[in-house]
């Protein structure tokens, strides 16, 4: 504390306090009024209402973000609240959850929402033929049972303290019983907005509807227009000459001229998507922890962020949890580039040196490539030869993730950390991509699933994300920022969602016009 | 009359063998392509099980002669199938209400009608500003004004036609906002603000075909002033205005009609680029959109769609150079 100064204490705490009493010019009162134009990359033509079938953005923000709800929202501020349910509880082993339903919700045909409506929307996701993304949140549910017209209970196959989280799925939309088809063909859900019409991977219109249960504290536009832009130029275009405005997925190469133009604003969170280069660790000679250590400490993830994310990131530390999880590991000891101690795990190995593959394609991710050609160059000094194979980019999930030993690859990361763990970590998951078997890690995950206590649920997450950094079989470099922009004419709260672009892709019922 | 009849129907049927041929080559380039449709929409979520599902629903297990030649039957009585997004949205959610499909016929046809509309305003640009631009350099030729219209209309058409839109949405919409940058046209949008929406597309569409047509107004026309009844009109006294127009013109009208169908097929089967920059709701789009989740009936579908537009309009094109020679009208 040697350049303490009282003065300056004076001067800042001075600003603070005139800031306090005239509240800070971002967090203005919402306004009502105006048509939101958005340009949104991530559209298609096979685009539909189904729940089942959303994986893309346009389809995220018009689905879960306009026209349907789900019975809990992730907060702005990543706090859980209700959507469609008021509360709930759960029995002491995490297994039996009650939800109590918000009442006098209608859906947009005027139907009544209610627990039949919550169960005929959940078991969609399970009916026969179905590949909905969100079945195993679903499947872990053995039994729904209809309490009252506004109580459902489930029970689960075993104890899970995230129930409540994984409701928010965007997958799982509520939608009218008796009526699924009608709804998925016509886009009729509880949500903020009406569908006025929905040309698939084209355009959606929605107008606001009149009583809706969130009333003034959201949806303050009249209507919404979306507009499938998939052209990353032309929809950087769209946005500089104000024929919308907000998009999601900034172009980073033509970023500095959208910075220059004073009515743009570039909002950037980072979130849970991460990219990693995923080893097979029972594969040779992924098998020696050692040798995963030495991989560990040969690659610079700054000059990662730096070079192949333009900055647009932070640097990760070998575990999938994000910053957007609750029990994100902030203090954990950052991995550094260090061939020092790559070259001391390597002896330990009982290697001089290492001759390896790593299989890249743009498919993995934008800049994959070139992030394994900079990993090649910074593991040379460790004595560790990365023969860079660049492979097809069509079939690569199908032909070489899970195959090939070590690869790039591409997670948007999970709401929480259980999820996240149980679909890419856990013992004998299909998607385990490392081959992941670690006994005390594997106790944690079930020990932490049906935790309700969140302070040892904290430190059971750390200790697994600790055990991940430390011996696991991915390569974590980096996080990559949702990086969207809009027209300075939009405001908001003065807090992002970072679950998803777009304010969690909930941008048409959060932001106003100023 | 009769031989024109003869040639016609000749042609014709020429034109069904040459678009059985183009469907073959089509689905034998989409089937070599990397990937197919499941895996395409699976993504990361792909397993042999799902994939095998998916291909089982749109028919992909079929071996590859059965499926092409069912789909030849099929399109040959005019049903050119479902699209497999659609047969994999039925299998999945037991209807197909909702899919936001129709059959392949259905999906494309109001595309098509954007596409047409688009070439529309475009030919009603281009061409009369390239016959005028290309009577007015045969008329000053070898002087400023030709040099500079042929240097324009080359570098126009020598440029890619993404380069062209950016160039277009630079001048027009960023730095002088005159027009928008998107033609994100739609059903029940009013005549007037849809053309408006559409100039852009269309200016640089008009970019890339003038240069053809009006080079060959220009080739055609210096070609028969050394005839020697342009020589004898000269003589007369004719103004040079008139004695292009009305003694040159008609005789040079069959290579440029020609020309002109050949420019038109392409500004329905060459603006696939230009739709996906302006964002224009087109064939060309959904061409694109197909092609990347491998949806082949669509592809083919679009393909046969570009083929015919190129085969009648030639047969167009050499039915009235036909009839636009009376040499060609009665042979002897």
């Amino acid at each position: 504390m040697t350049n303490f100064s009282r003065r300056g204490l004076m001067k800042t705490g001075a600003a603070a306090s005139v800031l306090a009493a005239t509240g800070m010019p971002a967090q203005s009162q919402a306004k009502k009024g105006g048509t939101l134009r958005i340009g949104l990359a991530g559209a298609n033509t096979s685009d539909t209402w189904d729940g089942r079938t959303h994986s893309d953005s346009f389809m995220i923000n018009m689905g879960h973000g306009c026209v349907f709800d789900c019975l809990t929202e992730v907060g702005a501020d990543g706090a859980l609240k209700g959507e469609l349910a008021e509360s709930w509880e759960a029995t002491a082993d995490a297994k039996t959850w009650t939800f109590n339903l918000r009442k006098g919700v209608t859906f947009h045909n005027g139907k009544d929402f209610g627990a039949d409506d919550v169960i005929e929307s959940l078991q969609m996701h399970t009916a026969e033929g179905a590949k909905s993304a969100a079945k195993p949140i679903v499947a872990s549910i053995a039994e729904m049972k209809k309490m009252s017209d506004s109580q459902v209970q489930f029970t689960l196959n075993a104890g899970n303290a995230d129930f409540p989280f994984l409701m928010s799925d965007y997958h799982l939309l509520m939608m009218p019983a008796g009526m699924i088809e009608e709804s998925i063909a016509k886009g009729i859900g509880t949500g903020l907005y009406t569908n006025v019409s929905f040309d698939p991977g084209v355009r959606f219109v929605g107008a606001r509807y009149a009583d809706h249960y969130k009333g003034d504290s959201a949806g303050f536009f009249d209507g919404i227009e979306a507009i499938a832009i998939n052209d990353a130029s032309a929809r950087m275009n769209a946005l500089m000459t104000n024929q919308v405005d907000v998009v999601n997925r900034v172009d980073f190469k033509t970023e500095a001229l959208l910075r220059a133009n004073p009515n743009i604003n570039i909002f950037e969170v980072t979130g849970n998507q991460h990219f990693t280069f995923a080893m097979l660790t029972n594969v040779d000679p992924y098998t020696n922890v050692h040798v995963r250590q030495a991989l560990k400490y040969s690659i610079d993830r700054q000059e990662m962020v730096d070079k192949i994310l333009l900055g647009h990131g932070a640097v990760g530390n070998d575990h999938p949890i994000g910053p957007a999880n609750q029990y994100y590991a902030a203090d954990l000891e950052q991995l550094s580039y260090d061939p020092d101690k790559a070259k001391f795990h390597l002896e330990k190995a009982g290697m001089s040196s290492l001759d390896i593959n790593l299989s890249a394609s743009d498919a993995a991710f934008v800049g994959a490539v070139d992030a394994a050609q900079l990993y090649q160059a910074t593991a040379k000094a460790a004595g560790i030869n990365i023969n860079v194979v660049q492979e097809p980019a069509d079939g690569y999930w199908s032909n070489v993730w899970l195959k090939k030993p070590w690869s790039a690859v591409y997670w948007s990361g999970r709401a929480t950390e259980d999820w996240m763990f149980s679909t890419a970590y856990e013992s004998g998951v299909p998607w385990n991509d490392t081959q992941w078997e670690n006994a005390r890690f594997q106790e944690l995950l079930l020990a932490a699933r049906a935790e309700l206590d969140s302070n040892k649920r904290r430190e059971q997450y750390h200790e697994m994300q600790q055990i991940m950094s430390a011996e696991g079989g991915t390569i974590v470099p980096m996080y990559a920022n949702y990086v969207d922009a809009h027209s300075t004419k939009l405001a908001n709260s003065g807090t992002i969602g970072n679950l998803w672009q777009l304010d969690s892709s909930r941008i048409s019922e959060r932001w106003w016009f100023a | 009359m009769n031989s024109v009849l003869r040639i016609v129907l000749q042609r014709l049927g020429l034109g069904v063998v040459t678009l059985v041929v183009v469907s073959f080559v089509i689905f034998v380039a989409v089937n070599a392509m990397p990937g197919d449709f499941a895996q395409a929409i699976l993504g990361q979520g792909y397993t042999e099980e799902a994939g095998e599902a998916i291909r089982r629903e749109v028919g992909l297990d079929k071996p590859y002669f059965v499926r092409y030649f069912s789909w030849l039957g099929a399109a040959l009585t005019g049903d050119f199938g479902t699209s497999f997004a659609k047969a994999n949205f039925a299998a999945y959610a037991g209807n197909t209400a909702g899919s936001g499909l129709d059959t392949v016929a259905a999906s494309i046809a109001p595309r098509l009608e954007n596409t047409l509309f688009l070439a529309g305003v475009a030919a009603m640009i281009a061409v009369p500003i390239s016959l005028v631009l290309g009577l007015l350099a045969a008329l000053y030729r070898n002087t400023i004004f030709d040099r500079f219209t042929n240097i324009f209309t080359l570098s126009s058409i020598s440029s890619p036609e993404f380069f062209l839109a950016y160039i277009l949405i630079l001048l027009l919409a960023v730095l002088n906002p005159l027009l928008p940058s998107l033609s994100n046209v739609f059903e029940g949008m009013p005549f007037s603000e849809r053309f408006i929406k559409t100039l852009l597309p269309a200016l640089t569409l008009t970019l890339v075909v003038t240069a053809h047509m009006m080079r060959m107004t220009r080739a055609a026309i210096i070609n028969l002033l050394a005839s020697p009844y342009i020589e004898m009109a000269r003589l007369k006294g004719i103004s040079p205005m008139r004695i292009i127009v009305v003694h040159a013109l008609p005789n040079a009208l069959a290579p440029i009609i020609n020309v002109i169908a050949l420019n038109l097929a392409y500004l329905i089967t060459g603006v696939v680029v230009v739709e996906v920059v302006f964002v224009y709701p087109g064939i060309g789009q959904l061409f694109v959109d197909s092609v990347k989740i491998r949806d082949i009936p669509v592809v083919q579908a679009s393909c046969l769609i570009f083929a015919a537009a190129y085969i009648l309009l030639n047969l167009l094109a050499d039915v009235l150079s036909i009839l636009s020679n009376p040499r060609l009208r009665h042979p002897k």
